[in-house]
């Protein structure tokens, strides 16, 4: 489980310079944790309070309520927060868990941070190039997680990368996506207006194999899980992919905004259904949402969160760190 | 057609008919679904708490507990509660009564901001009204050619200054041009924005305070879950905003984030849009949305598309049918085939009361692709064969397998979850309430997650 940038991508046999500073990166998932915590909102309270002496003081009826309350407030969902409140219950009540509220509230930390990391592998960069595909539903933040990934892989990574504009249905999307391209120091692919997403996606690969790069990050249209005809298309687009590579798109990321709610799980499994989603990167964390949805579709569907986006800029990504997520998703 | 809550209101209340009484724990029983369905259909917690109390209240009237079927009473009464709570005296965008109207609009990052404007441009425009946009959003890279695009096939003059201009100059100075061109409405596109994020909400006061626009709209998405309240709450805080309008109508998501807003701000929901078409908008419906939380359907809209389609002789002959359970796999093709002819099934499903029987076949989500499989399994089977499907033996699934293009399996899959259905389609169209265990299996016998609270 990750949460050093170290640990989020499998490179495979590329040779790097040791991780630069780049914030001072420390392995200790306090230290990331702290950072998360800065880094989001400001008006956000800072945690005074450790979860335990909110939720836990005493061990109750009521505990558990408000335990359910939370989760849900999180966006869990019913059946996961059943699940994970029933299995706490259970614990506490075989005497498998102390009944004093840290040793509670520590062994619920770890319950939601396996949840949430259920099936976790890191990102799959191992390819020569290694082809990577953003899916998911309208305003998520594909297109800039794109450039954010570019980003990292280029400038703290040293890799060359190419973005692919396979969105060419939005307007002004390949524009978008150039920008990002320029400030991130990535090569761009894109085609005109209405073009064939799977064309454009096979040229960018094709040119990255061309120049040597080492990355393809492919940007497609947002599409709601429920236009089979789209769903479809993306699946032509990976089958199109692999032409060029075989066994690619090695990695899909399916974007899932934060203040998403149940719905998060049906889009989840029929992106999964058409295109095999390989881990979802939660975006606009520094929000108020605590994007708890994710915990559902670990649980249900085996797909675990790899990225977190926090803010507008290239910059606001972060590996996913199960501990912190849960903590965050308890806290008032 | 099945319908989610009524169902489950049906199984829980199950025992009261040989009863013949409610009691005050069958409401707490039934308070308990209806709080689930509400919560799945990511209506806020806290609505949910104070909506359920009322509603328990009006329940434990005579009205309920003395009637003939209780379930349906309190289905009834939950959609009459929630299309109130979402209606009620709403009001239309306000115009002025001299130079350009002002809308402006307001919303978090993907929600649908840029499309909702240019989308009510065009909407305005049909009227006959003169329109223009401002494009306000200098941060996200080519929002304003975005915005140049949409509103150029929206038929729109847009007012844009590039990405160098402050966005509330950039406002005043669209204003100032929309008024010397004499246009009718001018609709300031702003960008995004977190509403914890101090600054930028700063901004749109100011943007606010210089425009004075007749209506602040604020755009959210319908799937978002339990952060609308909040979300809504602090806008209404910065910019006070007089209407919702809701994006992504199009998806399955049953938008309970509209409840939520509507009932913590009591600003009315004005507009939605139903797909990614400038067409595809609309004034928006109480009563339909309503049903759509409650996963019971849009059954108003359905019964307009249908009334061209269904005949209603074969309607009488299907019920017939269906009580006789001499419902087969040819009829059951024929009606899918009817529900095809109506419009892009996309649309259809989510106006069919908990998605119809249909949806029960595969116990999740519907697609186009689900219909072709399943009618070309029907087609490859013998005219014998559907009105007995008790006969397809090994060998014949293989052969339908084959001759359909499909596994093995799925043919398995529809015959049984066919024969499941017939069953409890028998029995519902006898005016029985159908075996809550034989539901469950055909849903795929997912549990009922246990919740608590009250």
């Amino acid at each position: 489980m990750a949460s050093t940038w170290q640990q989020t991508f499998d490179l495979g046999s590329r040779r790097l310079p040791e991780e630069s500073a780049g914030g001072g990166e420390d392995d200790s998932s306090r230290g990331v944790f702290k950072r998360l915590r800065e880094s989001l909102s400001a008006s956000r309270r800072a945690l005074t309070q450790e979860v335990s002496s909110s939720l836990f003081e005493r061990i109750d009826e009521e505990t558990w309520e408000r335990l359910e309350e939370a989760l849900i407030l999180a966006d869990a969902g019913a059946p996961t927060t059943a699940q994970v409140v029933e299995r706490l219950e259970r614990e506490v009540e075989t005497g498998d868990v102390a009944a004093d509220g840290e040793a509670v509230s520590e062994r619920l930390i770890q319950l939601i941070a396996e949840l949430a990391a259920t099936g976790w592998r890191p990102i799959d960069l191992s390819g020569e190039p290694a082809v990577l595909m953003m899916v998911g539903v309208n305003g998520t933040g594909k297109t800039t997680t794109a450039g954010k990934i570019a980003w990292h892989l280029s400038r703290e990574l040293g890799l060359s990368v190419v973005l692919a504009a396979a969105d060419t249905y939005r307007a002004a999307a390949s524009e978008q996506l150039a920008e990002w391209a320029e400030r991130a120091g990535a090569g761009l692919v894109s085609g005109e207006p209405g073009a064939d997403p799977g064309s454009v996606a096979f040229d960018a690969v094709g040119a990255a194999r061309a120049r040597g790069a080492d990355v393809v990050v492919v940007d497609t249209a947002g599409r709601l899980h429920t236009q089979s005809n789209l769903m479809d298309e993306l699946a032509k687009v990976r089958r199109v992919i692999g032409k060029q590579v075989p066994a690619a798109p090695h990695e899909t990321l399916l974007t899932v905004d934060a203040t998403t709610g149940q719905n998060g799980l049906r889009q989840a499994r029929t992106f999964a259904e058409a295109v095999e989603v390989d881990g979802v990167v939660l975006t606009k964390l520094d929000g108020t949402a605590k994007g708890g949805i994710t915990l559902a579709i670990a649980n249900e569907l085996e797909i675990p969160v790899k990225l977190i986006g926090i803010g507008e800029s290239l910059e606001d990504l972060r590996p996913f760190d199960a501990p912190a997520f849960a903590r965050a998703l308890l806290e008032e | 057609m099945f319908d989610q809550l009524s169902d489950r209101l049906q199984a829980t209340l199950s025992e009261v008919r040989s009863r013949g009484k409610l009691t005050e724990a069958d409401v707490d029983a039934a308070m308990r679904e209806i709080r689930l369905a509400l919560l799945e259909a990511d209506v806020n917690f806290k609505v949910v708490k104070s909506f359920t109390v009322r509603l328990k209240e009006r329940c434990l009237g005579s009205d309920v507990l003395e009637s003939l079927d209780p379930g349906q009473q309190v289905v009834k009464i939950v959609d009459e509660e929630l299309t109130e709570l979402m209606g009620g005296a709403g009001r239309d965008l306000a115009f002025a009564s001299k130079g350009p109207t002002v809308i402006l609009m307001a919303g978090l990052q993907g929600s649908g901001k840029t499309t909702a404007c240019a989308k009510l441009a065009r909407h305005l425009g049909e009227s006959g009204r003169d329109v223009a946009l401002a494009a306000c959003d200098v941060y996200r890279p080519a929002a304003v050619d975005q915005l140049v695009t949409v509103g150029e096939q929206a038929g729109a003059t847009v007012y844009e200054r590039g990405t160098d201009a402050d966005p509330v100059e950039i406002a005043a100075w669209a204003l100032q041009r929309a008024g010397e061109e004499e246009r009718d409405v001018l609709i300031v596109d702003t960008a995004g924005r977190l509403h914890v994020d101090e600054e930028l909400m700063d901004e749109l006061a100011r943007i606010r305070k210089r425009v004075k626009p007749h209506d602040v709209l604020l755009v959210v998405d319908a799937m978002t879950g339990q952060d609308a309240v909040g979300v809504a709450e602090s806008f209404a805080g910065a910019a006070e905003f007089d209407g919702v309008v809701m994006t992504k109508l199009d998806g399955d998501a049953r938008g309970g984030a509209a409840l939520s807003v509507k009932a913590v701000t009591g600003k009315p929901i004005l507009y939605g849009s139903t797909g990614e078409k400038l067409e595809e908008f609309e004034r928006f419906h109480p009563d339909r949305m309503s049903s759509r939380i409650l996963g019971m359907g849009d059954v108003l809209s359905l019964i307009e598309k249908a009334e061209k389609e269904v005949d209603e002789r074969q309607a009488m002959d299907l019920q017939e049918k269906l009580r006789r359970e001499q419902f087969t796999l040819e009829d059951f093709l024929q009606q899918m085939r009817q529900v095809r002819k109506m419009g892009p099934i996309g649309n259809l499903m989510g106006m069919l009361p908990g998605m119809g029987a249909m949806k029960q076949l595969k116990g999740s989500d519907f697609d186009e692709s689900e219909l072709d499989r399943v009618e070309a399994i029907i087609l490859s089977m013998t005219p014998a064969e559907r009105g007995a499907p008790g006969m397809i033996n090994g060998s014949r699934r293989r052969r339908i397998a084959a001759g359909s293009g499909t596994k093995v399996q799925h043919v398995n899959q529809l015959v049984k979850q066919f024969d499941q259905m017939r069953g409890v389609m028998k029995q519902m169209a006898s005016g029985k309430m159908p075996d809550p265990q034989q539901l469950a299996q055909m849903q795929g016998g997912a549990p009922r997650p246990k919740m608590r609270r009250r």
